[in-house]
């Protein structure tokens, strides 16, 4: 009877309430159904809209276009390969440098760091995932580039100089320096997935291990590195859809070369910086629908490495514990 | 006793320790390293920017081409309508989205859904700046809503993902207790479920504004060619800090360089300090829900 007389004292009242809710309920969940529905068509949109602006070159140059080493707004002949070649190359190279390096930190981070330290420097490192990307480019010309010039590349050259890949003359812009800023990219996206990996190892097998005499490193030789497999596995290739996918830094540091080289010191480009430098007032008839269809087979790309990644993210972390890329991105 | 002839095999443990000492060792190069990168690339914007900044830069409109005696005000007021407008759509549809998946839909539809969200969160922003350049732009020409809308794409998943993480973490307890009250579905989401959730949603919204405020690569193809002085007309093209920087660090002027570190201390500074205040939002709600 209180509870009654508390929430709703008149009839009157109770019968307004009911109308207003008898609107309220299906009123919600036709406007979340439809915001719903608006995610499903932007995706869809997305994929209509590339298809339809690429269709000229689609029509012109057909799956030619994917080995065609040409860029060519004279003659109007376009091709795919030096973009395709240079967005393999530079995301290699950052996948190379920045997974082992994040499985690094992931180990100093869950096994190593004293608890006081480790909430700030995680912080730190998810920090570098928030700096614009036009900002670590504009520091890839100004600060890297000059350094890679003077101290790195010639270091390499002397030292492995006799590979083809470091020959050449040094230079600041290049397949190099964008490998690198993007390493800087991917390294705390697949830090933060794979930490969260490393922190859902069960105690007891680790503390089996100890028991067993094992050192931390045989610890995490023969423990927490066999059972985050997945979800290493995973991070890397979330990494790898970041750095396939990144248009205005690699498009600051690349040096924009419409060709194929296989020194890493030489300029060259990528499909998303190409698209990112030329889009905007490309003025031959079918250069934009060229630049369209490059970033149709990168939008292919993207897609296909994100499915697998989050399947594998999602198979690898076992139940309730699975840890959502996006939050680990985001956070 | 074999364990114990394992422990007293002196050489056998010096070697395994020192590996041990050498993963150990680089582990922590490693994380120093991350750090260092931060602090370096942050520390060059900040040395290198600091001199160029002043309040005649914050107040100046960008000169002619080339001219660079002028500031980035217009970039400034560009930046603020364009990341307010997507602000304004994203966050309002996200919610909703997020709601739909937690509320309403069947349990296999909200996984579609999340599925969608997450193609869209890994489409390289370049490709969305292709969509809203064929959709908004192409016949047409460039204009600040069509930045806005690129923004807003490339924050929907984020504010949507991040709401449904939060969403679900509302113990059903708060929500059967106000149905057990006969308080009706929506009522008790107005109420109970997104008020108690509300510091991981604006956690969301913030994180996606941060993620916006320094994006280029849509801004490039359908809002990057504008008139002088500060404009404020959302249907015209409009200036913005990370189109100023771009184009700045193309220049071969080291006074255009100049120009750009300042600009992008600007920048760095309000994404970092957002990213800030969303953590803090975040771990203030995740105690609030006991989480």
């Amino acid at each position: 009877m209180r509870l009654e007389a508390g929430a709703i004292s008149s009839p009157v009242l109770r019968a307004r309430r009911n109308r207003i809710d008898r609107i309220g309920d299906p009123l919600l969940r036709g406007l979340s159904g439809l915001a719903a529905a608006l995610a499903v068509a932007v995706v869809a949109g997305i994929g209509y809209e590339v298809v339809h602006i690429a269709w000229p070159a689609i029509s012109k140059f057909g799956i030619g276009f994917l080995t065609t080493n040409d860029w060519n707004p004279v003659t109007e002949r376009y091709g795919a390969a030096p973009f395709i070649y240079g967005t393999a190359v530079t995301s290699a190279i950052a996948l190379l440098c920045a997974a082992p390096l994040s499985i690094a930190i992931s180990i100093y981070l869950t096994e190593l760091a004293p608890s006081r330290v480790r909430r700030p420097v995680a912080t730190l490192v998810d920090m570098l995932a928030a700096i614009p990307s036009v900002i670590l480019g504009l520091w890839g010309i100004l600060v890297l580039g000059p350094f890679m010039h003077d101290t790195i590349e010639p270091a390499l050259k002397s030292a492995l100089g006799f590979l083809p890949i470091f020959s050449g003359d040094p230079s600041a812009f290049g397949y190099l320096t964008a490998a690198l800023i993007l390493t800087i990219m991917a390294t705390p996206i697949i830090t933060s997935v794979t930490r969260e990996v490393f922190e859902t190892v069960p105690a007891e097998l680790k503390e089996g291990a100890y028991a067993l005499g094992a050192t931390r490193w045989e610890m995490v030789r023969q423990v927490v590195l066999p059972y985050s497999r997945a979800g290493i596995v995973g991070a890397t290739i979330l990494g790898l859809g970041r750095a396939i996918g990144e248009a205005i830094a690699v498009a600051q540091v690349i040096g924009g070369a419409t060709g194929i080289n296989v020194s890493l010191f030489h300029t060259g480009s990528t499909m998303a910086a190409q698209i990112a430098a030329q889009f905007q007032g490309a003025p031959g008839a079918l250069q934009k629908p060229s630049l369209a269809y490059l970033g149709l087979i990168l939008l292919a790309f993207a897609v296909v490495v994100n499915v697998v990644a989050r399947l594998i993210v999602q198979r690898g972390t076992l139940g309730d514990t699975a840890v959502t890329p996006t939050e680990a991105e985001a956070l | 006793m074999s364990t114990h002839a394992l422990l007293v095999d002196r050489g056998n443990l010096r070697r395994r320790n020192r590996v041990n000492r050498l993963v150990e060792a680089s582990s922590t190069v490693a994380a120093l390293l991350a750090v260092a990168v931060l602090l370096i690339v942050v520390g060059s914007v900040l040395s290198k920017g600091i001199g160029a900044l002043s309040l005649h830069f914050l107040t100046t409109p960008a000169g002619l081409f080339g001219d660079t005696s002028g500031g980035i005000s217009n970039a400034i007021v560009g930046t603020a309508i364009i990341v307010g407008i997507a602000a304004l759509i994203a966050i309002p549809v996200g919610l909703l989205v997020a709601i739909y998946t937690t509320e309403f839909a069947p349990q296999r539809i909200a996984h579609q859904v999340r599925f969608v969200l997450d193609l869209l969160n890994g489409v390289p922003t370049i490709i969305t700046g292709i969509f809203v350049y064929g959709l908004l732009v192409e016949h047409r020409h460039q204009s600040g809503f069509a930045g806005s809308v690129a923004l807003a794409i490339v924050m929907l998943p984020i504010v949507a993902r991040t709401a449904q993480e939060v969403l679900a973490l509302v113990p059903g307890t708060l929500k059967e207790a106000a149905y057990a009250l006969g308080v009706a579905r929506w009522r008790t989401l107005v109420r109970v479920t997104v008020p108690t959730a509300a510091g991981g949603l604006i956690t969301g919204a913030l994180l996606a504004v941060a993620r916006v405020a320094g994006e280029t690569a849509p801004l490039i193809l359908v809002c990057s060619i504008f008139g002088q002085g500060v404009l404020t007309e959302p249907s015209e093209a409009l200036a913005s800090i990370p189109v100023f920087i771009f184009q700045a660090s193309e220049s071969p002027s080291p006074e255009a360089h100049t120009q750009a570190w300042a600009a992008a201390l600007i920048l760095i500074a309000f994404v970092l300090a957002l990213n800030i205040v969303a953590r803090a939002f975040y771990a203030r709600s995740r105690k609030r829900m006991g989480a």
